[in-house]
């Protein structure tokens, strides 16, 4: 295409664009002068259309496509989903997503709330807040090379130095340097160990606002009625912040199943790491098998619902109070 | 770069430089079209131009070029098509894309595809050519393939018998790259039958040095490295016909030739006393990627690293790379020394559109002239790296030893050349179970294991 092709595209969609936003405008004022209620409905409908368009469409399309074969032509019913079901590849995919989806939200949880509780209050608390939150803004992609050199191994030879740092300690403490991404299923924890490492700032940070969220009363009162450091944890703070827990795991729990980028980085999946968020895409893309890959994607829609819904009722729970 | 380029590209943003990688996958995935037309025809003697003459006048026109060959390589096609666009008038606009694999498929489906894309392997060309957006190659440069390639490179580029694209570079994989001043010190002589090499990774074994070094990782296309030593093996055990059968699945991934050829590969590299020179153990032949895999000859550590003709550049700056340097290659021999079959890559220039102009510029890449113009600016502006399998391409136009001494194997006549396998296998076996299960194998499955996966994911029709 010309470039003054492209530009007449451009202006000709700007054109489009401004008139979509005025015809909605346009009809809006004149709702308005009739019913409240209707503005809201005129203004939803476009986003309505794109959600439409975005997201139903294809989630309607993918689900289609998993009751077809790997090219997509023949309709094979069930067969992908009996595929995931059944062969071991696939089960071992099951495998480890169950291991994060379990481990993770509750140790990124604990850690993150652990921290708070240590740091609330004390000395320098934003400065440590920071620390355990930087972490959050680096991409799962630069977290996980970072901790590829974490992980890295060298043979303990003359000659030979070490560049990982987690092999260095080894090799200081006396042991030989191991391959910690390669044996499973010790190899899927320490990719859960990245995760962890991402998402305890973020359970840290919302956690310590529900608890300088707890009215001093209730702390006063407790203290008067002289509870030790775990009676008041366990009798005053975790209660008062459950609901902010809950939101924080099943949070996290929404993130791990969709974990991606650090199996990517890390293994690539190999040495039996995969998980179901990659194992779709590695079907559609390498494998060029779209009926099993969008099978799992559609597994994995499924599989997130039930934590979604239950993440939305106890937010609304928790800002109802 | 072919191999490497091929690896890469095949999975976008592959391995651990993810970071640097989208940096230049966000730079140079828009548009990097050539600027100037017309105005440096002044410059171009009406000479030069005489070989253009037949493709007319074609001023005005454009060309979409869509690869997945990304800055710096992305220069010198460039470069290469500028005498072209000089000459002729016409525009060529360039776009490199490191998704070009996934992407090509998605834009071939919609009905978006570009006028010419250069596709790195067979397999996604014949996956190109029944989304049936592609157009099969005019006569011109089907006579160009037959007069300057040959019958089996013009196979690689047809589906079902009928001719789509001419190749464009091409690359060499059956190399051994070695210290040449380790050869010398200990008076060790280039091998030239499989059998002197062992015999000679045996004698260095017995020094108390790990001969071999490798590594196989590649982030999700970890593995590939593997199915290249099993090519190569394969093709020089049972013969180039039995090769054939296998890449096309005449013959079973688990019947006994292949699974003969992936214990030859075992015989060195799941080998206690060969690997891994400076690296580990067997197992961390998977953990250490492909291009880390070689460097363990620079310090010594190990003697040889088999990858094809790209690895050059995985060198550090100011490494060496000739007969008397740091680091050379020798051809992996054959099992008798008579024996010359050779295990390659290459691209492909297939074309979606039959416009005049489009199959103007497909002539002219299919032709000497391009070939020799692309070696001698590559050779100039980013010293190598680029080579074809294009008899007209004159050797003396390459400066890299490394390239002349691809280029050299390629046109040797006594050559057996056999394409990359395991990108001519569909997708599933191809880009997935070999390289997974290759993988594995490395870990410690053990061989028949490992054919037997392999062969049951090979796609049923």
């Amino acid at each position: 295409m010309e470039v003054t092709g492209k530009l007449l595209t451009m202006v000709l969609a700007i054109l489009l664009f401004v008139a979509v936003v005025g015809l909605i405008l346009f009809i809006a004022g004149k709702v308005e002068h009739r019913r409240g209620n209707r503005v809201a409905y005129v203004f939803l409908f476009p986003s309505l259309v794109m959600l439409a368009v975005g997201l139903l469409y294809p989630a309607a399309r993918t689900i289609y496509q998993s009751f077809f074969d790997a090219a997509g032509k023949a309709f094979i019913g069930l067969d992908n989903y009996q595929t995931i079901f059944t062969s071991s590849d696939q089960l071992l995919v099951l495998r480890n997503t169950v291991l994060w989806v379990v481990v993770t939200p509750f140790v990124a949880t604990a850690v993150g709330l652990l921290y708070a509780i240590l740091v609330d209050g004390a000395r320098a608390e934003a400065l440590s807040k920071a620390l355990i939150f930087l972490p959050m803004a680096i991409s799962m992609v630069a977290a996980s090379i970072i901790w590829k050199f974490v992980y890295a191994f060298r043979p303990d030879q003359p000659g030979i130095k070490q560049i990982g740092l987690l092999n260095q300690v080894v090799v200081w403490l006396g042991g030989t340097p191991q391959q910690w991404t390669l044996n499973a299923p010790l190899n899927t924890f320490f990719l859960i160990i990245v995760m962890i490492w991402i998402q305890a700032g973020f359970a840290m940070t919302l956690l310590s606002a529900a608890i300088k969220a707890i009215p001093d009363d209730i702390i006063e009162a407790a203290r008067l009625d002289g509870v030790n450091a775990f009676g008041m944890f366990r009798f005053v703070t975790l209660p008062s912040i459950r609901p902010s827990v809950i939101v924080v795991l099943t949070t996290i729990g929404i993130g791990t199943l969709k974990v991606f980028d650090i199996v990517r980085t890390m293994t690539g999946g190999n040495f039996d790491t995969n998980v179901i968020a990659y194992e779709f895409y590695r079907q559609t893309f390498n494998a060029s098998n779209q009926g099993l890959g969008a099978a799992l994607a559609v597994l994995l829609f499924i599989l997130v619902i039930p934590i979604v819904v239950y993440n939305i009722r106890q937010l609304r729970a928790s800002e109802a109070r | 770069m072919n191999g490497k380029r091929r690896h890469t590209g095949r999975i976008a943003v592959a391995t651990g430089a993810s970071l640097l990688m989208l940096l230049a996958a966000c730079s140079s995935g828009g548009t990097s079209s050539t600027t100037t037309t017309g105005a440096t025809s002044g410059t171009t003697a009406s000479g030069e131009c005489a070989a253009f003459a037949a493709y007319g006048d074609l001023k005005g026109k454009t060309v979409d070029v869509y690869t997945g060959i990304v800055t710096p390589e992305d220069q010198p096609y460039m470069d290469s098509y500028k005498p072209f666009e000089d000459c002729t008038g016409a525009k060529i606009n360039y776009v490199g894309d490191k998704a070009f694999e996934t992407q090509i498929l998605v834009r071939a489906k919609a009905g978006n595809p570009p006028d010419i894309a250069i596709v790195p392997q067979p397999g996604l060309l014949q996956q190109l050519v029944a989304t049936g957006a592609a157009k099969p190659a005019p006569q011109a440069v089907s006579d160009n393939v037959d007069k300057f390639w040959g019958a089996d490179w013009k196979a690689y580029g047809s589906v079902d018998g009928k001719f789509y694209a001419a190749p464009s570079g091409a690359s060499v994989k059956s190399l051994v790259w070695y210290s040449p001043s380790e050869f010398t010190d200990n008076g060790y002589k280039v091998p030239t039958t499989l059998d002197e090499l062992k015999k000679l990774s045996d004698t260095i074994a017995a020094t108390g040095k790990k001969p071999w070094c490798a590594g196989i990782g590649s982030g999700e296309a970890t593995g590939w490295p593997i199915t290249d030593w099993m090519e190569d093996f394969m093709l020089r055990l049972s013969g180039p016909d039995v090769y054939d059968q296998w890449v096309t699945h005449k013959i079973a991934f688990n019947s006994a030739a292949p699974t003969a050829a992936l214990d030859a590969v075992g015989s060195y590299l799941k080998n206690d006393a060969y690997v891994n020179g400076g690296l580990g153990d067997v197992k961390s032949i998977a953990t250490t990627t492909f291009q880390d895999g070689g460097l363990p000859i620079l310090d010594g550590s190990c003697s040889f690293h088999r990858q094809a003709s790209f690895y050059a550049s995985n060198f550090p700056k100011g490494t060496k790379v000739a007969e008397d340097g740091d680091v050379y290659a020798f051809y992996l021999p054959g099992v008798k020394a008579a024996d010359h079959p050779v295990l390659g890559g290459g691209e492909f220039n297939l074309a979606f559109s039959d416009r005049p102009e489009v199959q103007a510029f497909q002539t002219y890449l299919s032709s000497d002239l391009w070939a020799n113009t692309k070696a001698k600016i590559s050779s100039e502006s980013t010293g190598g790296g680029w080579i074809s399998a294009n008899k007209g391409l004159d050797v003396a136009n390459l400066t890299n030893p490394i390239d002349k001494l691809s280029a050299t194997i390629l046109q040797d006549p006594k050559t057996v050349f056999r394409f990359d396998g395991s990108d001519m296998m569909p997708a599933a076996v191809g880009s997935d179970a070999f390289w997974k299960q290759a993988t594995a194998w490395i870990t410690g499955q053990s061989t028949q294991d490992t054919v037997d996966k392999i062969e049951a994911a090979w796609p049923k029709s």
